[in-house]
């Protein structure tokens, strides 16, 4: 296949899986819908001080009795369906993915400009979602994770969008694919994480509801421990990524592992808000609420800092946002730096 | 949902390894003697509310550094965002607000930070080896009231089901309660390690950072642009530098004593596709001596490749054209060479100047652009580069006459004109007097001022030198917290009771499971070890 080919292959590939994710959105917002006036028994997820598996009617089935046997069925039918549409559509990403990196001169990662990291972020959220939906029981998350990788896809398409292109000589070395493979792992568990901790403070605030989508959702002991196995699992691959593949890699490229560049700084500020958490979650007085507060902060500047930097700061060395190689730039009056193109 | 307070016993009532944690005082500070006092504030500062509050604080501090242009990061940013706010650039000095990162405010907060850290750490270490020789607690009383429990009937005899539970627990590696004679219950644990992690990972950033501060101290980072070819050489002392940036404790006798010379540089450009016109690859060949009388050795030195010597590393950031001028004055006399012109864009358009400040009749100072494909734009009436590579190369210039303004002593940019007492050569007609030239050509000045030759065309790199003691201590220390952090994370600390009763007909079996970490699964632990414990019951019957 030709580089053309693949590039065309990559891009109705992702409208493919743009597709397949809203049909799989549909489906379960069918299947949220006819559950939507039926009361949750009373305590059917309340009292088992036992890990309360997902705990919403889907999974209940038919021994839930404010749900009668029809009704029951369809939607653990359009449950079924919409997780299978989901699954399908991270495959289609995938081929989304690999067909880009196909697209270049020399075959490259998928990562040379935040169109790609965006395809990348939400595919990994959505695959983690998938991977994790049966151990953690997710099956409550799928219209929230669902319509956030829909929104942040069509984000990409729209705006980031950009042409294939060779991968800046500073960025084609392979501690770029561990750094960045790491990075985005960990920002789709963080992902994860936060909108996890935001139903949470949903549920927290209204326990007892016994109607609508936050009627089924989980106890919110259970949203909190689901919480921190996935801020658990995301904070070493973090830690991993940004304090020792970063410095790394920045030391091989920019000659000083540790830079206070303005992607490093941010990168900083969500470990240590995901550090506070992490104490947040022991330290009396600071449980529950406060905690998810912190890890939607977390959240916050996580995604601050995957897109927002590029725009407001002008001093990154982080080039793929569109600034010159670092190459060209000589530090001597007159010569524009790094930022004067990017800017 | 509220814990039944057996549980808050068997979780804190014990000195056993888990509860290391100095216990929160909440007595107000008013109602104590200056002893007391004291013991409180150390109390407080190393309280978890603390740490908590210092990290918000540390992430908070570290914000404004990415907004306001930093001098250690870009300090020729900096400078113009100065001159751009002269009102708010004093009082933003004297916050600190330029250098964020090594300013007071910042440096107390990681330091209380610290401070908390080590006394919280110490403490929390003795206790832990302590709670290490400590044996699980006895079972509580009501196992019933622990959130995960189960319970079921067997026929066996007590003392044969207890036998098994030691059995069982001992195969997944719990620590087991001395049995007694007459006991009803096993007490295991397991998980200990899990507290080990969190000391290994809390004591890691003490050391990564004492890693960080060797380098800031004592290492420097400097640049200097070299021109290409075995006549030019860099050798490793301070007077060889363009731009030189010290730690406060850098001792330049510390530097390492080797020299190298770029004997050859190419660069992989791209002709087609989206990003024509940039360059690939860049590539150097360096022959290098790490001491004067050490052999000479050779070295690629590419992007990513940087070249180490001891605690320094020789990096290769940029590069750039040095055409070569020549300018003859009136008498004959010559000066010029190659001259190192600075790129201001991608497609390597370069401004530079040319000084003869011995010209006779009067000095000359020309001060123009380099194009390496040079190509005219009819829109703006002005030539461009169209491409970074040299494939049709011409310089434009202007010329200056009149002191130059080098005798006064005071130092002078290589790359601009001091142009007070100058005057600029014009045309009869009033229009700049403009010298167009490509290698191999030359022009005569008007006036008898002389001839003006563009010979050739050479190239430079910059290349930024740095020396980073500790980076390796930094490194290791990053590593040990990892590994500390996942035993922290991943290794469940975990107790499980189980106790057998005789009622009746015959035993009832308790078994229940609890977990410190507050993020285990204790439901399936028990469900575990009663499978277990059923098992093989059913072998053997
Ligand atoms: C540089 C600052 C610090 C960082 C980055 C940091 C980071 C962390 C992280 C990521 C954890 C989670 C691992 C775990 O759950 O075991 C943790 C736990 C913990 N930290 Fe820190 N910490 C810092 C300072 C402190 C200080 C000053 C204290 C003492 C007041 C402290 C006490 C603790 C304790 C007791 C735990 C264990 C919580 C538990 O029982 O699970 N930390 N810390």
């Amino acid at each position: 296949m030709t580089d053309a080919a693949w590039e065309s292959l990559s891009n109705q590939a992702v409208a493919a899986c743009g597709l397949v994710y809203f049909l799989a959105l549909l489906a379960h917002l069918v299947e949220w819908a006819a559950l939507r006036k039926v009361p949750v028994a009373a305590g059917s997820a309340s009292v088992d001080s036992r890990d309360v598996p997902g705990g919403i009617a889907v999974a209940t089935g038919p021994d839930d009795p404010g749900v009668d046997e029809p009704t029951a069925r369809r939607t653990a039918m359009f449950g079924r369906l919409g997780y299978l549409l989901t699954c399908i559509a991270v495959a289609v990403q995938l081929v989304a993915l690999v067909a880009r990196g196909m697209a270049a001169d020399p075959n490259r990662v998928p990562w040379g400009n935040m169109y790609e990291f965006t395809l990348t972020g939400t595919f990994v959220v959505a695959f983690l979602y998938v991977v994790l939906y049966r151990r953690l029981n997710l099956a409550w998350m799928a219209p929230v994770v669902l319509t956030f990788v829909l929104a942040v896809l069509m984000v990409a398409v729209t705006w980031l969008y950009a042409p294939v292109a060779p991968l800046t000589e500073a960025l084609s070395s392979y501690w770029l694919v561990i750094h960045v493979v790491s990075a985005i792992i960990a920002t789709g568990a963080f992902t994860l994480g936060g909108i996890t901790s935001a139903l949470y403070l949903v549920k927290a605030r209204r326990p007892d509801t016994t109607t609508g989508y936050v009627a089924r959702l989980p106890q919110p002991e259970v949203l909190d421990r689901v919480s921190y196995r996935l801020h658990a699992f995301g904070f070493p691959v973090w830690t991993f990524a940004v304090l020792i593949t970063g410095p790394i890699w920045a030391h091989q490229a920019w000659s000083s592992y540790w830079n206070w560049d303005p992607k490093e700084v941010w990168a900083f500020i969500t470990w240590v808000v995901y550090a506070a958490y992490l104490h947040a979650r022991t330290t009396a007085g600071w449980k529950g609420r406060n905690a998810a507060i912190l890890a939607l902060v977390g959240t916050a500047t996580l995604w601050f800092n995957f897109i927002g930097i590029n725009y407001f700061s002008t001093t990154s060395q982080h080039s793929y946002a569109g600034g010159a190689p670092a190459l060209v730039t000589a530090e001597a009056p007159g010569a524009g730096g790094v930022s004067s193109a990017g800017r | 949902m509220s814990t039944p307070p057996e549980v808050e016993k068997a979780r804190d009532d014990q000195p056993s390894a888990f509860s290391t944690r100095p216990a929160d005082d909440d007595r107000r500070a008013g109602e104590l003697t200056f002893r007391e006092l004291l013991r409180w504030t150390w109390r407080q500062v190393t309280s978890m509310r603390t740490a908590l509050v210092l990290l918000l604080l540390l992430a908070l501090a570290a914000i404004p550094g990415s907004i306001i242009p930093q001098e250690g990061v870009d300090s020729l940013k900096t400078s113009n965002w100065q001159s751009d706010h002269p009102k708010l650039t004093p009082v933003y000095e004297k916050l600190g607000l330029f250098s964020v990162y090594d300013s007071p405010w910042f440096s107390a907060i990681y330091l209380l930070l610290m401070l908390s850290l080590v006394g919280c750490i110490l403490p929390r270490t003795y206790h832990y080896w302590r709670g290490l020789r400590a044996q699980p607690p006895a079972a509580p009383r009501n196992l019933g009231r622990l959130p995960d429990h189960a319970s079921y009937p067997t026929s066996e005899p007590p003392e044969v089901v207890l036998e098994r539970a030691r059995a069982v627990l001992r195969g997944h590696r719990y620590r087991l309660r001395a049995a007694r004679e007459g006991d009803a219950a096993v007490s295991a644990e397991r998980g200990y390690l899990r507290e080990v992690g969190n000391l290994v990972f809390h004591l890691s950033v003490l050391v990564v950072l004492v890693g960080f501060a060797l380098g800031g101290l004592f290492g420097y980072k400097g640049g200097v642009i070299l021109l290409v070819g075995d006549d030019y050489g860099f050798s490793n002392n301070l007077t060889q530098y363009d731009d030189f940036d010290p730690g406060s404790l850098f001792r330049a006798d510390k530097m390492e004593p080797f020299s190298f010379t770029i004997d050859d540089f190419s660069v992989d450009w791209l002709l087609t596709g989206p990003r024509a016109g940039m360059a690939r690859g860049f590539e150097s060949r360096l022959s290098y001596q790490e001491s004067p009388d050490a052999p000479e050795k050779s070295y690629d030195l590419k992007v990513n490749h940087p070249l180490s010597i001891g605690d320094t590393d020789v990096f290769l950031i940029g590069h750039g054209y040095a055409p070569v001028i020549t300018i003859t004055d009136g008498q004959g006399n010559t000066s010029g060479g190659p001259t190192v012109f600075l790129p201001v864009n991608q497609s390597f358009q370069s401004i530079g100047v040319v000084k003869a400040p011995d010209a006779q009749p009067t000095q000359i100072g020309l001060e123009g652009e380099f194009y390496p494909t040079v190509a005219f734009s009819k829109q703006t009436g002005s030539y461009y580069s169209l491409l970074g590579k040299p494939l049709d190369p011409m310089i434009s210039m202007l010329v200056y006459t009149g002191d130059l303004g080098m005798d006064s002593g005071a130092p002078q940019s290589v790359y601009a004109l001091d142009k007070t007492h100058t005057t600029m050569l014009t045309k009869p007609n009033g229009a700049p007097y403009r010298i167009d030239l490509r290698p191999g050509e030359s022009v005569k000045l008007p006036n008898g001022l002389g001839t003006v030759s563009f010979d050739g065309l050479q190239e430079w790199n910059k290349i930024q030198i740095s020396q980073t003691p500790g980076k390796w201590i930094a490194l290791v220390g990053v590593v040990l917290a990892l590994i500390g952090l996942l035993g922290s994370l991943f290794i469940r600390p975990r107790r499980v009771w189980v106790r057998v009763r005789e009622d009746g007909d015959g035993t009832l079996v308790e078994v229940a499971a609890l977990d410190r970490s507050g993020g285990g699964d204790t439901a399936a632990v028990v469900d575990e070890v009663v499978a277990a414990l059923q098992d093989r019951r059913e072998d053997r019957s």
